[in-house]
């Protein structure tokens, strides 16, 4: 993500379904309105996972998601707006 | 047709679209909006107050792979902002049973998944056997502990509660339950719980 900068980064490495959506939620929840949350994290089911998380979720918008590989494990990145 | 203009006029004047209206019929009116104002008001703050929506999870087993899904739906649910209730019976009770739940063991028969045929999963000392493959994947896999999950949930705002009839069942006291773990309740506040709920499941 180029143009815009995360407030905050959320590091859910090493931890699977369904931690890295509730931990997101509980990062979300300290953003204040218009400020973007960075999650990284190692699980891949996370991009469906938190794309539907955002989806459901008021105030909540998906900027991008991107895969990486980062130290020779795949990651998985998610930028999230809140908005109101 | 004079004669039926003047007679409609004296008729009724509320009905007739080019008169003024008494003024005693317009106070009446503001009066009647005013109420239904304040009538609606009062329902959009009942609505608000009861706006989150509400997942309820009756848990009844208590071997490890069934522990699982209760807890990880219940936190998710919360981190999607439903009220989330989980109601432990039965087995399920051994899940909150903070020593016991350290210790939850995985069936060795019964289970055509498994490894190993039924009739060498009977043998004793199997079922230690496949409850530490189990544990040693679920390490592996970076998935959570139960403790973690219990303790996610209750962080989350889930509402854990230990069916008070199984508790006397099974011998069990209050002090052996996670701290946060509603005890004292019965059927009758589940069930209450089930009928508000938007989602209800039994596990």
């Amino acid at each position: 993500m180029s143009t815009e900068t995360a407030a905050q980064t959320l590091d859910v490495k090493g931890q699977n379904c369904p931690m890295p959506v509730i931990k997101t939620r509980g990062a979300f929840d300290d953003l204040a309105p218009g400020e973007v949350l960075e999650v990284v994290a190692t699980d891949s089911g996370s991009m469906s996972d938190i794309a539907g998380w955002a989806d459901s979720t008021d105030g909540a918008e998906l900027v991008e998601q991107e895969e990486a590989t980062e130290g020779g494990e795949d990651v998985y990145k998610h930028y999230l707006r809140k908005t109101e | 047709m004079s004669t039926d203009t003047s007679a409609s006029a004296d008729g009724d004047d509320a009905t007739d679209p080019g008169s003024e209206p008494a003024p005693e019929t317009v106070a009446d009116l503001r009066t009647r909006i005013d109420d239904l104002e304040s009538e609606v008001s009062d329902l959009r703050a009942e609505v608000d107050d009861d706006g989150a929506q509400k997942m309820v999870i009756i848990a009844t087993k208590g071997t490890l792979d069934m522990a699982y899904p209760p807890l990880i739906l219940a936190s998710t649910a919360a981190a999607f902002g439903y009220d989330v209730t989980v109601f432990h019976t039965f087995w399920g009770l051994e899940i909150l049973h903070e020593e016991n739940s350290k210790d939850l063991k995985l069936s060795s028969v019964g289970n055509p998944n498994m490894p190993v045929p039924n009739v060498i999963g009977a043998l004793p000392g199997m079922d230690r056997m496949t409850t530490r493959m189990m544990r040693n994947k679920i390490a592996d896999n970076d998935v959570a502990s139960i403790e973690e999950l219990i303790e996610t949930s209750l962080a989350s705002g889930v509402e854990l509660q230990a069916c008070q009839m199984t508790i006397d069942l099974l011998g069990y006291d209050e002090d052996d339950f996670y701290d946060g773990v509603t005890t004292g309740v019965g059927a009758a506040s589940a069930f209450q719980d089930m009928v508000d709920a938007d989602i209800q499941l039994l596990v």
